[in-house]
C-alpha cells in the first residue's frame, strides 16, 4: 500500500475569522464577501476546484473555518456533488469554480440542475475587468454560455453590487420553481474593497413567483376529485421539491381519499412504497398497472409533474377520457403539452395541504363502489407482473441484483439504524432501480431525470454522503457511465466518504443496446464498451475496496460485505448482457402500448 | 450494404402538432434595463423555436432603470400563452402585457425609405409621400429620404408604392405599442 504523505497545511488565523458576522456593514474585500455572504445564507459546505480566476476567493477559504469546501476532480463532479447534496438535504447546493475550462466543465451540471429543478448557486471566477472581451487567459464568455442553462446568472462588475447579488442569488434559486444560478466574479472585483450588505437589508429584486394557490381553484379541484370513479393521482419532482411536509400531507391525503397513486421518476419517495396504493412509477419504463391507471383514469390529479414526454408517450392518445388537474409552480408548465382542464399555479405543498383541508373541511367521500370496480380492474393489470423477469441460477440478473441488495438494505436500515440514500447513473440499471428498489421517503432518490446525464451517480452520491453523514449512500450504476466521473473516486478518499458504488456491469451501453436491438434492426453500432477496466483493480489504485459477483451465488456475500465497508467501496456485479428493460412504451406509443417481456420477440417484427 | 426500409427511417416520434390557427400577437414587455436582458428575451425565442416578426426595446425610465420592449411574435394560441409564461419567468422581467389579448391597442413603426430618380418617378414619389404623409427629411437632386410612420401594413404599403420609383434603401424600427385607453398597463 502506498502510504499517502498529508501536506502540511497550517490554518492561519486571520483578521477574516473575527471580522465574520460581527458587523455586517463593513468594508471588505470582493472575495471576503463571498464567504460572509455563504455564511449568513447557512452554507457549510461547498463543491468545487481552484484555479487561477478565483485564487482570491479560495485565499479566503484558507484563512476561516465556517464553511468546508470538498475539491472534487473535475468541475462537472463538483456540479453533481452539489445536486446531489441539495437534494438529499433540500438545502441550497453551492459550487466554486474558476474561469474559461471550469466554467465550461460545470454547464453539464448547471442543465442538469435546471431541468430537475434543483436549487445551485455556483460561482465562477472570471478574467479581471479590464480584460473581460480580450480572449484573455483562461477567459470564456460564461454568462453567455450559461443563460440558456440557468435559471438566472449575473456577471458582477461593481464590488459594491456583489454582496446583494449573492443574497439576491440564493432567493432566486431557492423561490419559486428552484433552478440554478451562477454568479460570474471577475479576479479584480474579488481583490477590490467594497461595503458589504446583511442578507437582512439586500433588496432581493422583485422576484416574488406566486406560491399561494386560488383557493376557489382548489374548491373546484378537490369537488372533482370527490365525484371521481376512476381517480388516479400522478405526482412528481415538485412535491419533492416543496419539503418534506409535503409528502407527509400527500401521503395523508390519498390515503383518505383511497385513490392509487404513480409518480414520475423525479417524484419517487413522496408517497411510501411500502403502501398498498403504491403503483409504482409510470412512464416509458413504469409499471403496466400505472400506464394503464392513466390512460383510464376519469380523474388525474398531476401534481409538482409536467408532462414530460417519457410520461405521456404519444399526447394525442394520452389519457384521452380524463379531466386533468394541473398543479404547478410553474405558470409555464401548464398546458405546455397536454391540455388541461383545471390548471392551479402554487406551490405543490401549499396545494396538496389546501386540498386536503378542504377535502375535510366539506366532509367529502370517495365513491366507494365505482372505487371498488377501479381497485378489481388494477387488481387485474397488476397481475399481469409487468415486472416479472426470467430467473438464472448461472448468470446474474441486473433485477435479481437489485432485488437482493433491495434486500439488505431492508436488513441494514433494521440493523443498523440508517437511512439508505440511492444515486444512480443513467440508463437500463437507472431504470431498474426505479423499478425495483421501493422508496418510503423523500429525498433518498437522487438520478438525474430530465437531461438524463451518464457519470451523474458517483459525484452525486459523494454530495449526498457529504450532507449525511450516517446515511447509507449507494451509486447503483453501470460500467459505461462510472466511467465518466470516475475520477471522484479520488474525491471520496480524501474525505473518507464510504460511498458505495454497485455496477450492473453487462458491458455493453445497455439502454443505446436495447433500443438498437428494438429500433435499429439490431445493428449495435458503438454500444458494446471494449477494454474496460478491472474494476476491483481500480478501486484499489484509488485506495478504495473492490468486489466482485460473477454469479448469482456469489452476490449475496458480496452485499453483505460492500455494506460493512468504511471506505469507497466499488462492487462489480457480471450481470447477463443481453437483458432488456421492460415494460417499455417505444416513443410516439401511447401509454396502453407497453410492451412487456413477453412481447418483445413479436415486437421488433412489427416495428422494424 | 445495408438495404433500409423506408419506414425504418421515419421518426419514432411521428409528426409535431402542426401550424394550424397561426396568430399575430403583440407583447409589451417592461424589463430591467441592465445588460444581457435583450440575449436573454431573443435567446428564449431561439432556443424554444419561437418566432419574432419584430422587437423593438428602448428606455422608458431612467429612475426606476427600465425598458419596454414591445414584440410582435406569431403562433399558435397555445405557443403564444407559452411565450408569455416563459417570458415572466424571466427573473429582470416585471409584467408581460399581451396587448392583442387584452383590448384595443396603437400600433407604430417608423420607416426610413431612401429613393433615387430624376424626371417624372422624382415626382411621382414626391407626390405618393404626400398622401402617405411622409415627410422628406434629406434630399438630394437625385434622391430623397422619406419618414413615414404608422401601422405595419401602412408602412409596407408606402415601401411597394416606392419600389417602383426607385427605392434603394429601407430601416423599419419594428412596432412599438401601447393599449388605448385611460388604463396603465
Amino acid at each position: 500500500m502506498i502510504k499517502t504523505v498529508k501536506a502540511k497545511t497550517k490554518k492561519i488565523k486571520s483578521p477574516l475569522g473575527k471580522k465574520l458576522n460581527k458587523n455586517h456593514n463593513q468594508t471588505m474585500s470582493g472575495a471576503e464577501m463571498v464567504i460572509e455572504a455563504l455564511v449568513e445564507q447557512g452554507v457549510d459546505t461547498i463543491f468545487g476546484y481552484p484555479g487561477g480566476a478565483v485564487l482570491p476567493i479560495y485565499d479566503a477559504i484558507f484563512q476561516q473555518d465556517k464553511i468546508k469546501h470538498v475539491l472534487c476532480r473535475h468541475e462537472q463532479g463538483a456540479a453533481h456533488a452539489a445536486e446531489g447534496y441539495a437534494r438529499s438535504t433540500g438545502k441550497i447546493g453551492v459550487i466554486l469554480v474558476t474561469s474559461g475550462p471550469g466554467a465550461t466543465n460545470v454547464v453539464t451540471g448547471l442543465t442538469d440542475a435546471l431541468l430537475d429543478s434543483i436549487p445551485l448557486v455556483c460561482i465562477t471566477g472570471q478574467v479581471p475587468t479590464f480584460l473581460i472581451g480580450n480572449d484573455a487567459f483562461q477567459e470564456a464568455d460564461t454568462t453567455g454560455i450559461t443563460r440558456p442553462c440557468t435559471k438566472h446568472n449575473y456577471l458582477v462588475k461593481d464590488v459594491n453590487t456583489l454582496a446583494n447579488v449573492l443574497h439576491e442569488a440564493f432567493h432566486v434559486s431557492g423561490s419559486g420553481r428552484p433552478g440554478p444560478v451562477v454568479i460570474d466574479l471577475p479576479k479584480d472585483v474579488q481583490f477590490a474593497e467594497g461595503k458589504y450588505i446583511s442578507k437582512a437589508k439586500a433588496k432581493t429584486h422583485m422576484y416574488n413567483p406566486k406560491t399561494t394557490p386560488d383557493m376557489a381553484a382548489i374548491k373546484k379541484a378537490v369537488a372533482l376529485i370527490s365525484k371521481a370513479k376512476k381517480p388516479i393521482f400522478y405526482t412528481g419532482g415538485g412535491v419533492i421539491n416543496a419539503g418534506p411536509k409535503a409528502s407527509k400531507d400527500l401521503t395523508a391525503f390519498v390515503k383518505k381519499t383511497g385513490f392509487p397513486i404513480t409518480s414520475t421518476l423525479m417524484g419517487l419517495g413522496a408517497f411510501p412504497a411500502h403502501e398498498k396504493q403504491w403503483m409504482g412509477m409510470l412512464g416509458m419504463h413504469g409499471t403496466y398497472e400505472a400506464n394503464m391507471a392513466m390512460h383510464g383514469c376519469d380523474v388525474m390529479i398531476c401534481i409538482g409533474a409536467r408532462f414530460d414526454d417519457r410520461v405521456t408517450g404519444d399526447i394525442t392518445r394520452f389519457s384521452p377520457n380524463s379531466k386533468k388537474i394541473h398543479i404547478d409552480i410553474d405558470a409555464s408548465s401548464i398546458n405546455k403539452i397536454i391540455h388541461v382542464d383545471l390548471p392551479i399555479i402554487g406551490d405543490a405543498g401549499e396545494a396538496i395541504a389546501a386540498m386536503y383541508k378542504e377535502w375535510n373541511a366539506q366532509k367529502y367521500k370517495a365513491d366507494e363502489a365505482a372505487l371498488k370496480k377501479w381497485w378489481k380492474q388494477i387488481k387485474d393489470w397488476r397481475g399481469v407482473n409487468c415486472l416479472a423477469y426470467e430467473k438464472d441460477d448461472k448468470i446474474i440478473k441486473p433485477q435479481y441484483a437489485l432485488e437482493r441488495l433491495n434486500h439488505f438494505l431492508q436488513k441494514d436500515a433494521k440493523k443498523n439504524k440508517r437511512d439508505s440514500f440511492i444515486t444512480t447513473e443513467v440508463g437500463q440499471h437507472q431504470m431498474w432501480a426505479a423499478q425495483f428498489l421501493p422508496f418510503n421517503k423523500p429525498n433518498r432518490w437522487m438520478t438525474s431525470g430530465g437531461l438524463g446525464t451518464m457519470g451523474y451517480g458517483l459525484p452525486a452520491a459523494i454530495g449526498t454522503q457529504m450532507g449525511n453523514p450516517d446515511g447509507l449512500v449507494i451509486d447503483v450504476a453501470g460500467e459505461a457511465s462510472i466511467l465518466m466521473n470516475i475520477q471522484e473516486m479520488s474525491t471520496a478518499i480524501q474525505y473518507n466518504l464510504p460511498v458505495k458504488i454497485f455496477i450492473l456491469n453487462n458491458q455493453w451501453m445497455g439502454m443505446v443496446r436495447q433500443w438498437q436491438e428494438l429500433l435499429h434492426g439490431e445493428r449495435y453500432s458503438s454500444s458494446y464498451t471494449e477494454s474496460l477496466p478491472d474494476f476491483v483493480k481500480l478501486a484499489e489504485a484509488y485506495g478504495g475496496i473492490g468486489l466482485r459477483a460473477d454469479t448469482p451465488d456469489e452476490l449475496d456475500d458480496v452485499i453483505e460485505q460492500m455494506l460493512e465497508t468504511d471506505k469507497v467501496t466499488i462492487v462489480d456485479v457480471r450481470v447477463a448482457q443481453n437483458e432488456n428493460c421492460f415494460p417499455m412504451i417505444p416513443s410516439g406509443k401511447a401509454h396502453n402500448e407497453m410492451i412487456l417481456a413477453a412481447d418483445a420477440e413479436q415486437f421488433d417484427k412489427k416495428l422494424v | 450494404m445495408i438495404v433500409k426500409d423506408k419506414k425504418e427511417n421515419q421518426s419514432v416520434y411521428g409528426d409535431g402538432p402542426g401550424d394550424r390557427d397561426i396568430q399575430r400577437h403583440t407583447l409589451s414587455v417592461l424589463v430591467d434595463n441592465e445588460p444581457g436582458v435583450l440575449a436573454r428575451v431573443i435567446g428564449l425565442f431561439s432556443g424554444r423555436g419561437y418566432n419574432i416578426e419584430s422587437l423593438t426595446v428602448a428606455e422608458v425610465s431612467k429612475k426606476l432603470n427600465q425598458s419596454r420592449m414591445t414584440i410582435v411574435a406569431i403562433g399558435t394560441p397555445s405557443v403564444i400563452q407559452q411565450i408569455k409564461h416563459q417570458l415572466e419567468r424571466l427573473v429582470p422581467v416585471h409584467k408581460v402585457n399581451d396587448l392583442t389579448e387584452e383590448g384595443p391597442h396603437v400600433e407604430r413603426e417608423l420607416a426610413l425609405v431612401k429613393v433615387v430618380g430624376t424626371g417624372e418617378k422624382r415626382v411621382e414619389a414626391i407626390r405618393s409621400a404626400d398622401i402617405f404623409r411622409a415627410r422628406v427629411i434629406d434630399s438630394t437632386t437625385s434622391s430623397f429620404i422619406f419618414e413615414v410612420t404608422g401601422s405595419t401594413q401602412k408602412v409596407d404599403a408606402f415601401i411597394e408604392l416606392m419600389v417602383p420609383l426607385g427605392m434603394v434603401n429601407i430601416s423599419r424600427t419594428g412596432a412599438a405599442a401601447i393599449s388605448r385607453g385611460s388604463d396603465k398597463i
